[in-house]
């Protein structure tokens, strides 16, 4: 069993750092279900 | 490349009306202790012109010098306090006002007449402003005047302080693209576009004359609501600057499109279609006082109160300046994804490959140049040594370096980021008027310019972006091209004109 089952997931990617596309697809691989995903830039 | 302007306006009272992190905490918390303080956390110009990012941006300290003080330095003093640099000047609220009321070709922009009295000497000791852009700043009008206008005609204020000293009016009846908030920013970024151009130009020991194309990159849309965005930024530009044998357009790719611009710049002058060719980006009023409330929040004063502007200037190989190496060059394409070390490969390892260079025959990365003082207390940490320990990364699993040597690398091919949050400003060009120094002093031999933009805040795509070339020294003057010469045609056709008249003078004879 992953270690995120049956969890819902928001995801906020840094532009610079961990993008949204990638955290996301961690996510899902982990078992969760990514119900949003969105990558900020702060500069 | 042939030069570089870079250009300052410390604008304080436009972060409080102007900066988007402003306007939307009065609309969702109009009472908030931030906004009471903003004020109390603002700095004067003097602290603005002895601060170190500043002066390094407009060139009175190198990015290495930089490097050698520790940070942060926002509590230090620069021993370097000038207004101008090397590379152009930091400007004052002041004497900028008038410079938005030049570059507005549609009697949108107003100021108080005792203020155009007291200031318009002080602009006039401004060695880069010309005639041309003194003869446009009127007279003024009675303040009354100004307050009606902001009062009761939708228009915008422009402020020294409380005090109101001018208004931008909107420039149409109803329609939303030219708002008078709209024609602020477009104004704004035209007027710190068209300084930095001037210094580029005069930096480059050209004539205006010889710029034949002029490429507009900032992150501004001017339009009407039947063409939103619809541009020409480049060419009022460069008409402001008197580049009156240039022709122009705008390129766009939010924090990339400097690079994207340059890039361009570079086919253009290699295609032979123009010979010199300027790439120029104004500021951005939306962005001033962005991380503000972290900021404060910590006790530092508001750091993002500079508007940025830049200028180069790309023409034909002159022998001498250093080139841009279109054949090192790399892009994030619609395949490559988002994984960082996927985006990070597409903009260096993939276009060294192409030549067979390894990450360590890069002198120095200028990848993302935001100053830490303003992104760290921000929660976005030292973003241009984020990159590079990126770039160092995929120098171990290439063989390039050993794991051990990670963080020297990074401390020899890094620099500091002194560039502020403009968005397109940082990245990657603030270092290019440095780089050409350190390559015709021999200091540098290869630069790599990096510029990334995140094309997922216009919800087209959730695609990011950027693209990256190097600088090199020149090579050498170029040998004439194996064939003939126009001058060598010119000479057969001379030679076989005299020969024919000679021939028609004998037949007489």
């Amino acid at each position: 069993m992953s270690i995120l089952d049956g969890k819902k997931v928001i995801v906020i990617g840094d532009r610079d750092g961990i993008p949204g596309p990638a955290i996301a697809l961690c996510a899902e691989s982990a078992g969760a279900e990514v119900i949003f995903s969105a990558t900020e830039c702060f500069v | 490349m042939k030069g570089a302007g870079y250009i300052l306006v410390h604008t304080p009272d436009m972060i409080t009306h102007y900066g988007t992190t402003q306007t939307s905490e009065r609309i969702v918390n109009p009472e908030s202790e931030y906004l009471k303080n903003i004020e109390a956390n603002l700095r004067p110009y003097e602290r603005v012109r002895a601060y170190y990012p500043n002066q390094t941006y407009i060139g009175n300290i190198t990015p290495l010098e930089l490097k050698e003080i520790e940070g942060p330095w926002q509590d230090l003093e620069c021993p370097v306090d000038e207004r101008y640099g090397k590379y152009g000047e930091i400007m004052p609220q002041d004497e900028f006002y008038l410079l938005i009321q030049a570059v507005d070709e549609f009697e949108l922009v107003f100021l108080e007449k005792s203020f155009v009295e007291a200031t318009k000497p002080k602009l006039e000791q401004d060695p880069i402003i010309t005639p041309y852009v003194l003869g446009r700043i009127k007279e003024g009008v009675e303040s009354e005047r100004i307050d009606d206008m902001v009062a009761s005609e939708d228009a915008e204020g422009l402020y020294m302080g409380d005090k109101l000293v001018g208004a931008v009016k909107k420039a149409h009846a109803f329609d939303p693209n030219l708002s008078a908030h709209v024609m602020v920013e477009n104004l704004v970024s035209k007027a710190s576009s068209a300084l930095a151009l001037m210094y580029a130009v005069k930096n480059a020991g050209i004539d205006r004359d010889e710029v034949e194309y002029t490429i507009e990159c900032s992150e501004e849309a001017c339009g009407d609501m039947n063409q939103r965005g619809g541009g020409n930024f480049a060419k009022g530009i460069a008409e402001i600057a008197e580049l009156s044998r240039s022709t122009g357009s705008d390129v766009r790719g939010f924090c990339a499109a400097p690079a994207h611009a340059v890039l361009v710049a570079a086919g253009l002058v290699k295609a032979g279609i123009f010979k010199t060719v300027a790439v120029v980006a104004g500021g951005s009023t939306a962005k001033l006082g962005m991380n503000g409330k972290d900021h404060v929040k910590k006790g530092l004063p508001i750091l993002e109160d500079v508007l940025g502007g830049f200028a180069v200037i790309i023409s034909e190989n002159d022998g001498v300046n250093p080139e841009l190496n279109t054949d090192v060059v790399g892009w994030h394409s619609v395949g490559t994804g988002s994984a960082p070390q996927n985006v990070i490969a597409s903009l260096t390892t993939d276009a060294l490959d192409k030549v067979g260079l390894k990450v360590t025959d890069v002198d120095y990365y200028s990848p993302e140049m935001q100053n830490p003082d303003i992104t760290k207390p921000a929660g976005a940490g030292d973003v241009p040594t984020a990159n590079l320990k990126m770039i160092g990364a995929l120098a171990v699993r290439r063989g390039d370096i050993d794991r051990k040597e990670l963080n020297a690398f990074v401390e020899k091919h890094g620099l500091p980021g002194y560039a502020p949050t403009q968005g397109h400003i940082p990245s990657g060009v603030p270092f290019m008027g440095h780089a050409r120094d350190g390559i015709l002093s021999g200091e540098m031999n290869r630069v790599m310019i990096v510029g990334k933009g995140s094309l997922f805040l216009g919800r087209m795509t959730n695609l990011f972006d950027g693209v990256s070339f190097l600088m090199e020294p020149n090579s050498g003057p170029k040998e004439e091209a194996a064939g003939v010469s126009t001058d060598e045609i010119r000479r057969i056709i001379a030679q076989s004109l005299r020969d024919f008249a000679s021939g028609l003078v004998e037949a007489g004879e």
